[in-house]
């Protein structure tokens, strides 16, 4: 099987082996004096420029479970899984003013996290714990599914077993280790080199051979036609269309709250870096409506994807594509960005959760004196277990299992939306409130999540996230995104909760922050710098 | 303790820096972007087809230049800030 595939299998290990060693390098560029703070270890010296953080927000937000998962779902569901496109457009103006004044406050501050700012705003390490274990719960499986990208792409190789994921990964523990944050910068520079241009050699070359654009989407409309699903199609069914835009608004103001997210933005050095980045982002939805589409070239190409067990793994339909379409070593090369595209992303999740854990558990609850070298020997160390608990999950769990988990954790990742970005426009909220929101938001959110069946996996829960408004006694066939429901779940309990814990006089958390601090800029002062040289 | 230290305690916090603002008429042009994709029923159908493509996928394609051109617009006119 995997001798078919050898040439292929030696330029994917050439170019994931040349890019490894850029990891280890990337710990000597921009060198920093010391590299024994979350600063620098963490957050790249908060110094990187449009050019940087642009593939370093690109490289982390479209991972190669995107690369992987949107076409799969497009070759299974159809127009449904092409929400990614919408999602990706409506983030970035939705963000635009927000992600500027969190830069700011951070920058004034010193935070590493989004638990760092609610504890500052909402005076409440409860708070800021809650909110930094549900970032930890949230990204773990994220990671893992990384490893389901590389996977696919080694299955496709004829490549199976388990030791090749094992061997990428303490490859990546090591130079992440090393390397900090300047390690997935570096390399996102050539993963995003490889993916534009196998994207462009793909949109142009596989089209050609399969009669053309409108012969692909005739051929994926003929083979949903035949399906008796209601829900799948070209086009969206009537009682989809809410959760289509639901979904996409959802999912959009869930993915700057992800811990990875806002370390990419923590990153850049100034305030404009952000807004040029809000406005360069999209480049990146573009190449992945196109990636979207690859999904019906499968069809088109009549793709069937690899078995295991009995069970046909969709994931494996775009590296199937691939290894049909093109010449062995071209496809050896796309092979290789969707490899090298996990690697960035799993890079920054687990720096991320690192610093999350480091600053909002370990400086919290266990040494409260830690200083910043121990907080940077922390969090490297932390990153390698996270790293270790993604591969884990892999190994001992269904795959299936953490896609089920990466569902929850859009869900529950939401919840975070009242404390840390309405925190970021009003100091409105009681901090107990916010606790009591997110408890409900989480507890609805789960509720319905477990509610949801899919009879064509053969499964009772967790199927999906699109919730039937019927099962609330409605009378209409429409569903929504699960997200957004628990989210208004959380906002109306938060909302309540702050009235009457505003009428009962309840103590309040003291707010560290001044409206000031939301619009400063690189160069003004910080706080730390302050205190030293008032100690001095 | 030399004679300065007496004197009024260092601030911790930063002085505050007068007339600065996010605010801006040019900010409620990023509203286009964010609603217009989310408007389902201006997209969902096939017809017309342009260059093979069925309306639902060229049209929110077409969103992505639309979103670049307006964030574009609002960063070039929000760039300088007092």
């Amino acid at each position: 099987m995997a001798r078919d595939h050898l040439t292929e299998i030696i330029v994917f290990a050439v170019l994931f082996l040349l890019v490894s060693g850029m990891g280890f390098v990337a710990a000597r560029w921009r060198r920093p004096d010391s590299m024994h703070s979350l600063d620098e270890w963490g957050l790249g010296g908060r110094s990187f420029g449009s050019w940087i953080t642009w593939f370093l927000i690109g490289g982390d937000l479209y991972t190669a479970y995107t690369f992987v998962a949107v076409p799969a779902l497009v070759f299974g569901a159809g127009a449904a899984g092409f929400f990614a496109v919408p999602y990706t457009i409506v983030v970035y103006p939705l963000v635009f003013l927000v992600l500027i004044k969190l830069w700011s406050v951070s920058h004034v501050h010193g935070f590493v996290t989004p638990a760092d700012f609610v504890r500052a705003r909402f005076g409440s390490p409860t708070l800021a714990l809650v909110i930094a274990i549900t970032g930890i719960v949230a990204t773990m499986p994220y990671i893992a599914l990384q490893l389901v990208g590389i996977e696919a792409v080694l299955k496709a190789m004829g490549v199976n077993g388990h030791w090749p994921i094992i061997i990428a990964f303490v490859i990546l523990a090591a130079y992440t280790y090393q390397s900090g944050l300047r390690a997935p910068a570096l390399i996102a520079f050539v993963k995003d080199v490889l993916i534009y241009l196998v994207i462009i050699v793909a949109v142009l070359y596989i089209p050609a051979k399969l009669g053309g654009w409108g012969d692909i989407f005739d051929a994926a409309k003929a083979k949903f036609d035949k399906t008796p699903a209601p829900g799948d199609g070209i086009t969206v069914a009537a009682s989809g269309q809410l959760n289509y835009a639901m979904l996409a608004l959802g999912s959009a103001m869930a993915l700057f709250l992800y811990p990875h997210s806002i370390t990419g933005v923590l990153a850049s050095k100034n305030r404009n870096v952000i807004k040029r980045n809000m406005a360069a982002l999209p480049a990146y939805s573009f190449v992945l409506g196109l990636i979207a589409l690859l999904g019906y070239m499968a069809i088109a190409a009549g793709v069937k994807p690899v078995s295991t067990g009995g069970k046909p793994d969709t994931n494996t339909v775009v590296p199937l594509l691939f290894d049909h379409m093109f010449p062995d070593w071209f496809a050896g090369v796309a092979f290789a960005a969707v490899g090298i595209g996990a690697l960035v992303p799993a890079a920054i999740m687990s720096i991320a959760a690192a610093n999350l854990f480091t600053r909002n558990i370990y400086k919290e609850y266990i040494r409260r004196d830690a200083d910043a070298k121990e907080e940077a020997t922390v969090s490297k160390l932390v990153s390698l277990i996270v790293k270790a608990g993604a591969v884990v999950c892999i190994l001992a769990l269904d795959p299936e299992f953490s896609i089920d988990l990466q569902l929850i954790g859009g869900v529950i990742i939401l919840q975070t939306l009242p404390a840390v970005g309405l925190g970021l426009v009003t100091r409105w909220f009681h901090r107990g409130a916010l606790i009591a929101g997110w408890a409900a938001g989480m507890a609805a959110g789960l509720w319905m999540l477990y509610q949801i069946p899919n009879p064509a996996k053969g499964k009772e829960h967790f199927g999906g996230s699109a919730y039937p408004l019927s099962d609330l006694g409605l009378d209409t066939k429409t569903t929504v995104y699960v997200g957004m429901l628990a989210l208004a779940v959380n906002v109306v309990v938060a909302v309540a909760g702050t009235l009457v814990c505003k009428a009962a006089k309840l103590a309040d958390g003291k707010d560290a922050t001044r409206a000031a601090d939301y619009l400063a800029d690189e160069g003004d002062p910080k706080i730390k710098d302050l205190e030293l040289s008032a100690s001095t | 303790m030399t004679p300065d230290d007496s004197r009024e305690p260092t601030p911790t916090q930063p002085p505050p820096v007068a007339d600065r603002t996010d605010r801006s008429p040019w900010n409620w042009l990023l509203i286009v972007p964010v609603a217009l994709p989310l408007l389902t029923f201006l997209y969902n159908s096939d017809k017309p087809r342009l260059a093979g493509f069925p309306a639902f996928y060229w049209i929110q394609l077409a969103f992505i230049p639309l979103g670049v051109a307006c964030t574009v617009l609002v960063y070039q006119m929000t760039k300088k800030r007092g």
